[in-house]
């Protein structure tokens, strides 16, 4: 349901919906003897949100850290495609792609890009530990959501006023839009270090749907939540989902949460692919079943 | 009275120009980490390169001033290009070693090409005085006050408005987050160091102007010590506070006191503050978890 009309589209993806948007193609990482991930192949389509899940350990965030470039696997390649924006849907602050013929599709090789590149494509991400900068404001904080879409100039920038202030007017209208889509009105002028757990999450979220992500990562977005908490987080992330049509990737340690959300589902166990499927056919896995009974035995004697 | 308030002018323009060395210390330190021994020599080869471009060279003082400002912003670039980045990761005492070894050779290189004695350098700014409340302060004081405070005024709004001194900031809060945000850090750690490199040289060529191009000025920059502890390593705003507090005290010790105890003062008060608040006035309390 649109509860009011928004101007911007957070997607920043132009790929029709039910196409391949990121392959995983055999990525195996290890430090040093340890084997993090080994020989994972996975594909996300565009629109879907895809839950990564698995035991502690599993190495669904090393996964995570291959797509956004903290890491860089050994062996293997991950890529993203991308689509030409048309005209009235390019991002804001985007320069008119001349030339280039609308719906061009283009695929970029993850797997050696610094993880400034990787955001640049399109890539955003929040952390299972929040990692927000502590000492600004929500405001700030969702601005520099924006930071890929700005101008480049260093003078420009210094040039606060005319065209640069008009610039920041345009970006303050899409990330007032965040803020409505997130509930964060209240708290919108407050330091991040100083609100609560749960809401710091939010605004991670909302930080990663400034950049108008092609594609979310969100490590754990529920971690460390209580029911009604990962229920309403749940709700805000089909809302980002369903309003705004982002494609996600959601790593979650609970199976429960994502089962409902999720149109796809893998699972990792010690570093491997041990189901990939939708969440019916993965909860009827016997590998899946067998992995998380062993799981849920250790974390009870814990 | 006049004499206090001569007093009083002298040790702001020293404290202003305190400043804006210091600020070009936390800069390096907010967003990169590093402790930067040479910053006095990032002042004193600033000193020189004005002194080239406009006695030297004969340049027109905007031109000079151009040409200090970018032969600073390559010299910044250079040294976080080629000797800070491969030390990334390496132990905060190694980094610090390697900008004390880098002062020296700035130093040694500025006396190798132009030698130890004090050069003259025609005045840039009016040598004349004003009478103010009975005290005759010179002109050149004053507006060297005036100039730092633009200077700091300007770096403060950069920090606070434009894009790149957000992302700077965010470097300096979270680089894992800035990168993510699609920041490159490693631009943001150039940036930084060619600033600080043009506030050096701007509080270099002041310094020049009010006293001479010489080597002492490196010895003034040894001053940005006292300041960043007392007004916090990693605080703009504190630079301001530190800079004039140091100043002052400096110049007062000198008059009404032991003009060698001067010398000395600054570092007393050093001790003092490291023993009463380590984290400084405006410095951020770090709290290390095991």
């Amino acid at each position: 349901m649109l509860t009011r009309a928004y101007q911007h589209s957070l997607r920043g993806s132009h790929l029709p919906a039910g196409q391949p948007l990121l392959e995983v193609d055999n990525v195996s990482l290890r430090f040093g003897g340890v084997k993090a991930l080994s020989d994972i192949s996975i594909t996300v389509t565009e629109g879907d949100v895809h839950a990564i899940i698995g035991p502690n350990g599993a190495g669904k965030s090393s996964l995570l850290n291959c797509i956004s470039g903290l890491y860089h696997p050994q062996e293997g390649e991950i890529r993203l495609r991308t689509a030409v924006a048309a005209g009235p849907e390019a991002a804001v602050g985007e320069a008119e792609d001349s030339g280039r013929p609308t719906g061009e599709v283009r695929t970029h090789t993850l797997t050696k890009l610094p993880p400034y590149k990787i955001a640049r494509l399109g890539v955003a991400r929040s952390f299972q530990n929040i990692e927000l900068f502590a000492h600004m404001t929500v405001l700030e904080n969702l601005m520099l959501g924006r930071h890929i879409h700005m101008k480049k100039s260093v003078l420009a920038s210094m040039l606060w006023f005319g065209p640069a202030r008009n610039q920041e007017i345009e970006h303050r209208h899409l990330v007032e839009e965040v803020i409505d889509l997130l509930q964060l009105q209240a708290v919108r002028n407050k330091p991040v270090g100083a609100l609560a757990y749960g809401i710091q999450k939010r605004v991670e979220l909302g930080r990663a749907l400034c950049l108008q992500p092609a594609l979310l990562l969100l490590d754990e977005p529920m971690a460390g939540m209580n029911a009604e908490e990962k229920e309403d987080m749940a709700r805000y992330i089909l809302d980002v989902h369903e309003l705004a049509h982002v494609s996600v990737v959601l790593i979650e340690h609970d199976m429960n949460v994502v089962m409902d959300i999720s149109d796809r589902v893998s699972v990792l166990d010690f570093g491997r692919l041990i189901a990939d499927g939708t969440p019916d056919e993965v909860k009827a896995d016997p590998a899946v079943i067998e992995a998380y009974l062993g799981a849920e035995e250790e974390s009870d004697r814990g | 009275m006049s004499n206090f308030i001569n007093q009083l002018a002298y040790g702001l323009a020293d404290g202003s120009i305190l400043a804006l060395a210091a600020l070009g210390f936390v800069l390096i330190y907010k967003a990169t980490g590093v402790i930067n021994f040479a910053q006095g020599e990032f002042l004193l080869v600033g000193a020189y390169m004005f002194y080239t471009a406009f006695v030297v060279l004969q340049l027109p003082l905007v031109l000079a001033v151009v040409f200090g400002v970018v032969v600073a912003t390559i010299i910044g670039v250079l040294v976080e290009r080629l000797i800070l980045r491969p030390m990334v990761g390496e132990n905060p005492i190694s980094i610090i070693m390697v900008t004390i070894g880098l002062s020296m050779f700035m130093k040694a290189v500025v006396q190798a090409f132009y030698g130890t004695t004090p050069k003259s350098q025609p005045a840039i700014l009016p040598r004349s005085s004003v009478e103010f409340l009975g005290a005759t302060i010179p002109l050149n004081r004053l507006l060297a006050i005036v100039i730092a405070a633009v200077v700091l005024t300007a770096f403060t709004i950069f920090f606070r408005r434009s894009r790149h001194g957000v992302a700077m900031r965010a470097v300096a809060d979270d680089q894992q987050a800035a990168m993510t945000m699609g920041i490159s850090v490693r631009r943001i750690f150039a940036m930084a160091w060619a600033l600080a490199a043009v506030s050096a040289l701007i509080a270099g060529v002041l310094l020049g102007d009010i006293s001479a191009v010489d080597q002492n000025i490196a010895a003034f920059g040894l001053m940005v010590f006292p300041v960043v502890i007392l007004g916090g390593l990693d605080s703009v705003p504190g630079t301001i506070v530190g800079g004039l507090t140091i100043g002052l005290l400096h110049q007062f010790t000198a008059a009404y006191w032991d003009a060698g105890l001067a010398g000395v003062v600054p570092y007393i008060a050093l001790v003092l503050i490291l023993l009463v608040r380590p984290y400084g006035i405006f410095g951020e309390t770090r709290i290390e978890r095991v």
